[in-house]
């Protein structure tokens, strides 16, 4: 692997950046792999690095019926926190907070994760004692936390529409300074390039359509470009986690949604963090290139087809003008849709399943990009040793039968 | 941006003045405390997510506010049918897979499309699915 460094932009400057390498292979499929990753979003490809980086397995193919990212991974709005309720969730998300800190340095990639804090406004007496306790909870979780009132709001962000004049007048904000945003596309190259480094085959364009199952044993999967086979299969494949289940034999507790972003012309710098409100449902952030990044909720409906209704996206707006007065007449340049895998309790499936050597990781809904490293490193402990790690334990699809659900819908009511 | 015909209504609206409800025909275990935690579970939180053809309920929320039921295609997004609340669909996956095969339709497989649903009749009555 090329490294890059300062030096080697002014190296690669004399030849024009015509001697680039490229990022990673092209490989054709081998006859079998010790295991295989059905899904080359984030979460896939990290999972992918980590067996490589932790556990030295490198004999790893990550299947991905597009192009890497093209599902949900770069379909986001960035958003990067760890300020979940229960301790279940906090442990894994703060986690993944652990490993974005130090992450570009580790993958040797610039993936731009940038901690300009997140503002998860309140608007009624009942949102404020909400924030209150999820405050305290990350705080006894070791998780930086802080309540704002309104004129700190207003201190932060004094764009916003903090006055008592507005519909649902701002009465506070959790505060969470180390959260942020990164850049999406970033992350799945920086995940692939480490990866293939290390010998794992990204095989792109590339559909599973089956799995090879012997005597309740995952020994491989079936594929458009025929079967290939694998000792451990992962499937992290969002939104069509539930049809990959279906082809396995079992059902998930999961429904498929279209959920919507858009971003505006690029503007000069005016807003520097990010904003989310449950409430009134919206939530934005400026990217380094300029553009206000705007996201939905989700469509109601059941929807694989990466698209969703305008009047959702409609109400997004009415709920951003309604804060931002400042930005009513700013043009919108981009919309689009992914497809998200919601789960009954608002937080992920990493579980063991009915077919032995087979293992999912999936149910990130609305929110699974803030934890794309921390996933990937507990999938791959998980993978690796073929028995689920403790951070994964409480997420397990046996929740759903035995009660024992985590339920984030609190700390993760707004999609993001 | 769905037109939903409400079969109350007998007239098609625009889907704001309409909520999607989840999966429609679910039957509640006939004797809950004497059902197992697997049963009871299924009923509560698994649901069928079909990339495909799919029976769903909706509530007419702002118009009659009655509740009914759509058989929809999850990538196309194409309505199929809406019957009332107690009739059984006409239109299913298996019907409509033998359809295709007659007229060598392919069902669209999603990715990157950028118009919305068609009103259902049209579709219906020339057989075709986008
Ligand atoms: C509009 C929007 C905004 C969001 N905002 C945020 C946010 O601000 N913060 C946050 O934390 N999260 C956010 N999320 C959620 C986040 O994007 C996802 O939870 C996360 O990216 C999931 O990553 P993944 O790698 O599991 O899935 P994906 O990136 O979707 O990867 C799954 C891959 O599997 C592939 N695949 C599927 N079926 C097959 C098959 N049969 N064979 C081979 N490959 C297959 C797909 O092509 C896809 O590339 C948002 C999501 C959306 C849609
Ligand atoms: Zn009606």
């Amino acid at each position: 692997m090329q490294r890059y460094s300062g030096f080697g932009l002014v190296k690669h400057a004399l030849s024009h950046h015509e001697n680039w390498q490229r990022q990673w292979r092209n490989p054709t499929p081998k006859k079998e792999y010790d295991v295989i990753i059905i899904g080359g979003g984030g979460h896939g490809l990290a999972t992918a690095y980590y067996l490589a980086k932790e556990h030295g397995i490198t004999n790893v193919a990550v299947i991905e019926k597009g192009w890497l990212g093209g599902g949900n991974t770069a379909r986001n709005t960035t958003i990067v926190r760890s300020n979940y309720l229960w301790d279940e969730a906090a442990a894994l998300y703060e986690h993944s907070m652990k490993l974005w800190e130090g992450l570009s340095q580790d993958l040797n990639y610039n993936v731009m994760f940038s901690q300009r804090g997140v503002l998860n406004l309140g608007h009624t007496l009942q949102d404020m004692r909400d924030i209150q306790r999820r405050v305290n909870a990350n705080r006894l979780n070791g998780i930086d936390s802080e309540v704002l009132d309104a004129k700190g709001v207003q201190a932060l962000v004094p764009i916003m529409d903090c006055s008592k004049n507005a519909r649902y007048p701002v009465m506070g904000a959790s505060w969470q300074p180390r959260a942020g945003v990164a850049r999406h596309d970033a992350v799945a190259w920086g995940f692939a390039r480490g990866a293939d480094a290390r010998g794992v085959d990204i095989l792109q364009q590339t559909e599973v359509t089956g799995f090879k199952i012997l005597d309740g044993r995952v020994v491989g999967v079936h594929t458009n470009r025929g079967d290939i086979g694998a000792k451990t299969v992962g499937c992290v494949a969002a939104g069509n986690s539930g049809v990959l289940a279906k082809m396995a034999g079992f059902k998930l507790p999961l429904e498929s949604h279209p959920l919507q972003a858009l971003v505006s012309e690029p503007l000069k710098p005016i807003l520097d963090t990010v904003v989310m409100s449950n409430h009134v449902h919206g939530y934005i952030s400026q990217s380094d290139k300029g553009d206000l990044v705007i996201g939905a909720g989700i469509d109601g409906y059941l929807g694989y087809g990466q698209r969703g209704s305008y009047s959702t996206v409609e109400h997004t707006l009415q709920a951003i003008v309604e804060m931002f007065p400042i930005f009513s007449r700013v043009r919108m340049n981009r919309q689009w849709g992914g497809i998200v895998d919601t789960c009954p309790d608002a937080c992920p499936i990493l579980s063991a399943t009915p077919v032995k050597g087979l293992f999912f990781n999936c149910g990130w809904g609305t929110g699974g990009f803030k934890a794309t490293p921390g996933s990937g490193h507990v999938f791959a402990a998980t993978l690796a040793k073929g028995q689920v790690h403790p951070l994964a334990a409480p997420f397990s699809i046996d929740r759903f039968h035995t009660g024992a659900l985590v339920d984030e819908h609190g700390a993760a009511g707004v999609a993001h | 941006m769905f037109h939903i015909y409400c079969p109350y209504c007998e007239e098609h609206r625009e889907e704001e003045e309409f909520h999607p409800k989840g999966q429609a025909h679910i039957q509640r275990p006939e004797d809950p405390e004497a059902c197992s935690d697997e049963t009871w579970g299924d009923y509560l939180f698994f649901r069928d997510n079909p990339r495909g053809v799919h029976h769903e309920l909706w509530v007419h929320a702002v118009g009659c506010r009655k509740f009914f039921n759509i058989t929809r295609h999850t990538v196309s997004y194409e309505i199929l049918e809406t019957y009332k609340m107690g009739e059984q669909p006409s239109v299913t996956a298996k019907s409509l897979s033998e359809k295709d095969k007659q007229a060598g339709v392919q069902a669209a497989s999603g990715g990157w499309q950028t118009v919305g649903a068609r009103p259902e009749s049209d579709a219906l009555n020339k057989g075709a699915r986008v």
